[in-house]
């Protein structure tokens, strides 16, 4: 039988916008360490700068 | 700054001497060297912005550390670098929106009344430079015309090299505009300035009629030039579809900018050796839609090509699916379990009422006084603590928050804010983090049920938040403690449907190590995707089909079961018992979660000769009679095609999102075999989005003919004895054209299976279009209100087929939050039965929308805790007071309406 190869349970997400913050919450709620890198002072990305959002005009925030 | 000395008190950035530009604000006011990004921002701590900063660049200063009352400025930090080992990587490092500044035809840099369609969020949002008071910038007076000009920095090849559409700026600039008339006190002329509307997605077309229902001007035309006057209006000359010349004057502009990477961006996929689209997007293919050109590197959002917020989200579920996958034998070897403190115990003690009367920036303050209702909170009953806060869900006042609970010993909670639908999980884990339990909590929702609602009359809806306060403090008080049911999760998934998403599905459940049951209705999988030639890369779909159906056969962990529907549903998150009938009969199977991937079908119309000449075909009879051998695109010499048949009617009022990008993929193809052929395509739109748009160029290139009719005349399709002609009305000409045909390709609709079935087994909504309905369109997007439910594919909404790959693989990763927890914890506001009191009459389990009540063995009702919702209606039916909701109890619900 072939040896497992060994892997690490941990996924680095670079960008911290929308997209960024729903796959490292889905990685963490199923069993994965994230390591969330963002650039700027917070995450949120360009979303956080958006009013309101089609179709129900909740704010963005 | 030290991150965990900082208090984000703000004491920092009042006293620092500098004012720079506010990047959150798109420059439009200004900010302090030592600050915050904004007031929510996560982590919510101050940072010293070096660049700007006096001490770094000058040596003296340090205003900010001299005031700090913590002692968290630190000017001797440097920069670490860490190492990290990690199993995968996922880049996300999403888009740069188009500066216009360079570009002298947009007049941006010049004219401060034209502004970037980011700059216009932030003028309307609450947090903004003007507090969301629609103002322009150069005199703050309120505009009562603007315009928006559409793709600025998208489909331009002239001035910014970018020859793909950005995909969302129809729709933002739609909102904007339907949100600036609802901000304006005079009656806003809004104008938008386009070449063609892109309303493709999911209940896209309905707010493009009904904005220009409401009044927004849709104008068909691209502008070239701005001119400013002498009050520094704006003149905007443009030409009518008929060709005559307008000039107009306009308050304001707004550019509705393109998407475009960065050069930091660009420049780390360099560095990581990852390949770009010619567009320069991180480049995919249409069958592993998240997969970089490296292995191991993943990608979602705007980085791997323009697109919205839903899109974005579940590309991100599907990075992380995707991520996930290889990674599956070391699920849980890393993470570490969240910590929370014990819960205190306050069953009999007396109450003590926290109040928290949020300001939500200017969204409350601005019409309720929120002083005065926090004054008035103060004389309520059992009330010991009443605070104000400007943001209420910002980090520090949560954690704030979380400390006034323990200090001041309070055991209830009322928050005056905005709705409990999104802000409710967030207070109660604060309530957590102060060792209260969750339930102990209640909103009072003074925002949208207040001040947004009664803006005009400010003290009338002070008078109001007063009511809404006393109202939820006299239930708070009531209160008591619940218990969440634990439940156990069956590790298995059903995964309905064996088209492409429903086989994606179940192998990257596989790849994650979860069996699942593949439920196909046909006799063999494939679905749609077998009579699909390419996708809009020009990928052939048949051999990925292949691949496909051998990678499921041979995976141990897929059970494919063809010929076979689903007879019954029942059970829960984590619990579900589904009865298959197929040829062997039928077999009832467990399982945790279920995926629904059911599909649509192409509409077969009764228009255009459809049905009565064989030379009239739909897309897939087209892309089948090619597969199939049965027509040699390399003969037709003349193929006209026409757009929207059946889609964008008001039988079926939304768009189909593919047909475009199709009908140029044949007509490309056409050209390809037969360089001489003549190809017309017959449109109202072109709606060729993202990295598509360059197809649309292609095929104009190529000398593809394209001819717009509207909906009032609609082409004619007759059958002469030498073959068929379509006739047209050109708008410039204003005459009928007369166009030959060998093929008629009609572009039709996607329809709804309309599983009402289906719909009703897993309690799913579906829209009125038949489309599935998520629970939250632009942050759930895979999920459904019904827990352990997902979806993927067409039943969720028309889509190409890299965006069923991504949504199977999103639905996945979703599914596995739920079965990578062996137990999960349901709501606690569940029914209970005071069968004391039960008659048996059976009106609470004809009532339940959920099948959570059933007849026990006395013919007494009892309630299934894991399938109640909560939603009381059992309790508002029965005529004896048997049923109870816990949290919303009769004796709350009455204190609440005798407080009013």
């Amino acid at each position: 039988m072939a040896k497992a190869k060994q892997v690490t349970g941990a996924v680095m997400v670079v960008g911290g916008g929308i997209a960024g913050m729903q796959s490292a919450l889905d990685l963490a709620n199923s069993g994965y360490y994230v390591y969330l890198v963002e650039k700027s002072p917070a995450i949120g990305g360009v979303m956080s700068q958006l009013d309101k959002t089609f179709p129900t005009n909740d704010c963005a925030m | 700054m030290d991150l965990d000395k900082c208090i984000a008190c703000g004491a920092c950035s009042d006293k620092c001497p500098k004012r720079i530009p506010n990047e959150y604000n798109e420059g439009l006011d200004k900010r302090k060297a030592a600050y915050v990004r904004y007031a929510q921002a996560v982590p919510l701590k101050y940072g010293i912005d070096a660049e700007n900063c006096i001490y770094f660049q000058k040596g003296k200063c340090k205003a900010c550390q001299k005031f700090c009352p913590t002692g968290a400025v630190n000017y001797d930090q440097q920069e670490e670098v860490r190492e990290i080992n990690v199993g995968s990587v996922i880049i996300s490092a999403g888009f740069k929106p188009f500066d216009p500044t360079p570009y002298a035809q947009y007049s941006y840099a010049n004219f401060p009344n034209v502004v970037t369609a980011l700059e216009f969020e932030r003028i309307l949002a609450a947090s903004g430079p003007w507090m969301g008071h629609l103002v322009r910038p150069s005199d703050e007076a309120e505009p009562k015309k603007i315009a928006w000009i559409q793709c600025v920095g998208s489909r331009d090849i002239n001035t910014c090299d970018h020859p793909y559409c950005s995909g969302v700026c129809c729709m933002y600039a739609i909102k904007e505009a339907v949100i600036a008339k609802e901000h304006s006190h005079a009656d806003l002329d809004a104008a938008i300035f386009f070449m063609d509307m892109r309303t493709f997605g999911k209940d896209f077309e309905r707010y493009y009629e009904n904005a220009q229902e409401e009044g927004v001007r849709f104008v068909r035309s691209r502008i070239h030039s701005i001119s400013e006057l002498a009050d520094r209006s704006l003149q905007i000359e443009y030409a009518t579809e008929d060709g005559h010349a307008i000039t107009e004057n306009f308050d304001m502009v707004v550019l509705s900018q393109g998407l475009e990477t960065s050069p930091e961006t660009m420049e780390l996929c360099q560095r990581l050796d990852i390949d770009l689209s010619p567009s320069k997007f991180i480049a995919t293919s249409d069958f592993d839609p998240v997969t970089t050109s490296r292995p191991g590197i993943y990608v979602c959002g705007a980085l791997a090509g323009p697109k919205d917020i839903p899109l974005s989200v579940m590309e991100a579920s599907a990075a992380a699916c995707a991520a996930a996958g290889k990674l599956s034998s070391a699920r849980g070897t890393m993470a570490r379990e969240q910590v929370f403190p014990d819960e205190r115990p306050v069953a009999g003690d007396i109450p003590r009422i926290g109040v928290f009367v949020c300001s939500c920036g200017i969204n409350i303050a601005g019409v309720v006084d929120v002083e005065a209702v926090a004054e008035y909170a103060k004389t309520l009953p059992y009330v010991t603590y009443v605070r104000n806060n400007l943001f209420s869900c910002s980090q520090d006042t949560q954690d704030k928050m979380a400390e006034v609970i323990a200090e001041e010993g309070l055991n209830r909670v009322v928050v005056a804010a905005c709705t409990p639908r999104t802000h409710e999980p967030l207070f109660q884990e604060t309530l957590v983090n102060a060792g209260l339990n969750k339930y102990l909590f209640e909103m009072a929702n003074i925002r949208n049920q207040d001040s947004w609602v009664h803006s005009g009359d400010p003290e009338a809806a002070t008078e109001k938040a007063k009511d809404l306060v006393r109202m939820g403090v006299a239930k708070a008080a009531l209160l008591a403690p619940l218990e969440e049911v634990q439940l156990e999760v069956t590790p298995g998934a059903l995964v309905i449907g064996g088209g492409v998403s429903g086989m994606n599905a179940a192998l990257n459940l596989a790849a994650q190590g979860y069996s699942c049951h593949l439920v196909e209705r046909d006799n063999a999988l494939g679905g749609n995707a077998r009579s699909l030639r390419v996708t809009a890369q020009n990928q052939p779909i048949g051999p990925y089909l292949e691949e496909l159906t051998e990678k499921i056969a041979a995976e141990p962990l897929i059970t494919v079961h063809l010929n076979t529907t689903i007879k019954e549903g029942e059970g829960f998150v984590g619990n579900f018992k589904t009865t298959l009938a197929g040829d062997a009969g039928e077999e009832v199977v467990e399982h945790g979660v279920a995926l629904i991937c059911t599909g649509a079908a192409e509409y077969k119309p009764a228009e255009y000769l459809y049905g009565q000449d064989p030379r009239v075909m739909t897309h897939l009879e087209i892309d089948q009679a090619v597969l199939n051998g049965d027509l040699d695109l390399g003969k037709i010499n003349n193929a006209v095609f026409i757009q929207c048949v059946g889609s964008r009617e008001p039988e079926r009022p939304y768009c189909s999102k593919v047909c475009c990008t199709h009908s140029v993929e044949s007509a490309l193809a056409i050209k390809e075999a037969n360089p001489e052929a003549q190809v017309v395509i017959l449109y109202r739109d072109i709606r060729t989005f993202g990295e598509r748009e360059l197809l649309y160029k292609e095929a104009r290139g190529k000398g593809v003919l394209f001819v717009r009719y509207d909906l009032e005349h609609k082409p004619v399709v007759q059958a002469k004895d030498d073959g068929l002609v379509v006739s047209v009305r050109d708008h410039v000409l204003d005459r009928d054209l007369l166009i030959e045909a060998d093929l008629v390709g009609l572009a039709t609709a996607i329809v709804s299976h309309k599983s009402n079935d289906l719909a009703q087994m897993f309690k799913i909504p579906m829209d009125a279009d038949g489309w599935f309905l998520e629970a939250h369109q632009k942050l759930r997007p895979v999920d459904f209100a019904t827990d352990g439910v997902f979806m993927a594919g067409l039943a969720h909404y028309p889509k190409p087929l890299e965006e069923a790959v991504a949504q199977a693989q999103a639905a996945v990763a979703r599914a596995v939050t739920v079965l990578s927890s062996t137990e999960m914890m349901l709501p606690g506001t569940v029914a209970w039965m005071d069968q004391r009191k039960c008659v048996g009459c059976g009106v609470c389990w004809t009532v339940c929308p959920y099948q959570a009540i059933s007849q026990d063995d006395k013919g007494l009702a009892v309630v299934n805790e894991a399938l109640c919702k909560g939603c009381g209606t059992c309790v508002a039916s029965c005529r004896s007071g048997a049923p109870n909701l816990r949290g919303f109890t009769n004796q709350g619900v009455m204190a609440q309406i005798m407080a009013l």
